[in-house]
């Protein structure tokens, strides 16, 4: 959900408007074909955005291609329950990855369940996202008294651990899927914060800015449209490396039994669930959704790292 | 250097005083504990009086400052499900998270230096890039996936070490423990590599990245330059001066440690405070979370003053900053 869309946005932030302007080169290439193809250039990367993707389109079509919706109690039967892999259910489909505790077709939850997680993951990271860049602009532009402010306020926050503020919250807050987001947003907000207020920073100095306020842009302009696309780069950066977290963090607390509620099991909790049952050997239920977090976070890793590498100035021909 | 120190003690006082308002009034504005803790056949009277012997009747504020006032002589507050002191029952279990984490830091420097030494050495061999390629992985696994894993590996599958527990302890000179004997050492064996791998990941960077760094530098060009042997170059010019950095995050991460331990306790059954935290967000045990919060974030605040005054004492530029900022 976020990683496709990333490309397309970059469009505007990857060269400066000026170098835009003249074709000078002919052999010049619009900046998203060449991030594009700076991103395609490492193999590994690209296999796990491909994987990445496989695993969102699944997640997203899944209502229409799992055999039971898991959150219906009246597909679900408990006398199925901790089938092993490949056991034939009564209604004549195979329990493929086997059955879960409550007896849902592990390969139906297991889809939905990333289905929540990636939702709860992505939704957090975009207001947190929204949120902290808009604070660290606020901070890098004007600076002073608000500045200084703003980042103590991230600099405490940063002290301590995300996986303690978020406990804090929950135990606060109670459990819920609008609660867990909230957490996350509060848990997140301050790593743009901070990231975006660094790189306006920099872009403040130069003379594009300079040049815009010569023109008698208003304040709002110069921020949104002049400084915002040029610090596009590292925000994407963290959105993907942050989106990783999130799901990685939902699914800690959904595991610790703090996180989402019990009738719309997310990742984390379907592990939790197959937990109690690993010990005496069945362990698919928590292993195949395990498996899945996993994928899910290491491409989702990946596809940052290669981001960064990507979108560093430093690192550019 | 005096006024550095007490404008940081101040500074760390002042967030102590706003982080107990926000954990106090936030636990306190969430769900009712005493629908929880009492009998649900209990008639109204029943319920005043638990009411009022849990002090749940007056306005928040007096019971904040209540709070306040008996933190100040060592009384968090008792417990609702325990009927004891909260302080107590974290301190009873305060020592096996210790014993857990300091484990943990142990595994950290002993996998983590010589890994991430090697990677910093030979940056472009094969060896050099897969520890480098399994230290991103070290970070990016949940650390309750690789408990998950860990169980299932070690003791469902192969069956070598026991899953859950603490395992028996042994004291010895005054210090009780479970790395005293076999059997708390092959239940500690687990969890503490389950917390440690993140550390892991973190030490072989660090030190591959000072390694890196310190190559080049002429202290190592000079040393070499006296004909001192490779291994002396290596194991004293060199690591003296990376395990700066890596020793300070360590400190810092101690107290990461021990809030992470929330997780891999949960996992293994270790009886330490986060598991006791777990157990007490769930039961609405709200005297247990602000004493296990305000515990966690005191500990916060003197590990990073302890740092920061360090930091001063070795490097007098911190101090000038500080100033003229």
């Amino acid at each position: 959900m976020t990683v496709p869309s990333v490309g397309p946005r970059v469009d505007p932030s990857a060269t400066p408007r000026v170098a835009a302007v003249p074709p000078v080169v002919a052999g010049a290439e619009r900046p998203f074909v060449r991030f594009a193809r700076d991103y395609l250039d490492s193999r590994f990367a690209v296999a796990a955005l491909a994987l990445l993707l496989i695993l969102v389109a699944l997640a997203s079509v899944a209502p229409w291609i799992v055999p039971q919706n898991p959150y219906d109690l009246a597909q679900v039967d408990v006398m199925e329950s901790r089938l092993p892999p490949g056991t034939k259910s009564p209604l004549g489909y195979t329990y493929w990855l086997g059955t879960d505790g409550s007896g849902r077709d592990l390969v139906s939850a297991m889809l939905y369940g990333l289905r929540i997680s990636l939702l709860v993951g992505v939704l957090s990271g975009v207001i947190a996202m929204v949120i902290g860049a808009s604070v660290g602009l606020l901070a890098a532009y004007v600076g002073g008294r608000t500045e200084t402010l703003i980042m103590r306020l991230v600099d405490l926050q940063l002290s301590f651990p995300a996986i303690l503020i978020a406990l804090m919250l929950v135990a606060v807050l109670g459990k819920g899927v609008d609660k867990i987001i909230f957490a996350l947003v509060t848990v997140q907000w301050a790593y743009y914060a901070r990231t975006v207020r660094g790189a306006a920073l920099v872009e403040r100095g130069k003379d594009y800015v300079e040049a815009a306020r010569c023109l008698g842009l208003s304040n709002a302009r110069i921020v949104f449209k002049h400084i915002l696309p040029n610090v596009l780069p590292p925000l994407i950066v963290v959105a993907t490396v942050q989106a990783a977290h999130a799901i990685a963090l939902e699914a800690t607390l959904s595991f610790l039994g703090v996180g989402l509620p019990q009738t719309e099991p997310s990742l984390g909790l379907l592990i939790s669930n197959g937990f109690e049952y690993m010990l005496s050997g069945k362990y698919w239920i928590s292993f195949f959704p395990g498996l899945v977090l996993l994928l899910t976070i290491v491409t989702i890793n990946l596809v940052g790292d290669r981001l960064r590498d990507v979108l560093n100035p430093r690192l550019q021909k | 250097m005096t006024a550095f120190i007490l404008r940081r003690l101040m500074q760390s006082v002042g967030v102590v005083v706003v982080m107990s308002i926000i954990v106090f009034f936030g636990v306190h504005v969430v769900g009712d504990p005493i629908y929880m803790l009492i009998n649900p056949q209990a008639d109204q009277k029943d319920i005043e009086a638990a009411i009022r012997a849990l002090g749940l009747d007056r306005p928040i504020w007096e019971q904040y400052g209540h709070f306040v006032m008996g933190a100040l002589k060592g009384d968090l507050g008792r417990s609702f499900l325990f009927g004891e002191s909260a302080l107590k029952i974290i301190l009873q279990r305060m020592p096996a998270t210790v014993e857990l984490a300091l484990t943990a830091v142990l595994f950290a420097v002993v996998f983590g230096i010589p890994l991430g030494l090697y990677a910093g050495l030979y940056p472009d061999c094969r060896s050099g890039k897969l520890i480098m390629g399994s230290s991103i992985v070290g970070f990016s696994l949940p650390t309750f996936w690789v408990g998950l894993m860990l169980i299932m590996v070690f003791a469902v599958i192969l069956g070598w070490l026991p899953s859950t527990g603490r395992g028996q302890t042994a004291t010895y000179l005054g210090i009780t423990s479970s790395v005293f004997t076999i059997d708390g050492l092959r239940h500690i064996l687990l969890p503490a590599i389950n917390l440690a791998l993140l550390k892991i990941s973190l030490v072989i960077r660090l030190t591959r990245a000072g390694t890196r760094e310190a190559i080049h530098q002429d202290y190592i060009k000079f040393a070499r330059a006296k004909g001192l042997s490779n291994r002396r170059v290596i194991g004293v010019h060199l690591l003296k001066n990376i395990l700066i950095p890596v020793v300070t995050v360590l400190g810092l991460e101690f107290g990461n440690l021990v809030a992470f331990s929330v997780v891999t306790e949960t996992i293994f059954a270790w009886p330490g405070m986060g598991k006791l935290l777990i157990g007490a967000i769930q039961s609405l045990d709200r005297p247990v979370i602000v004493a296990y919060l305000i515990m966690i974030v005191l500990m916060f605040v003197v590990i990073n003053l302890v740092v920061d005054i360090l930091y001063s004492i070795l490097d007098p530029r911190v101090r000038l900053g500080e100033a003229s900022a």
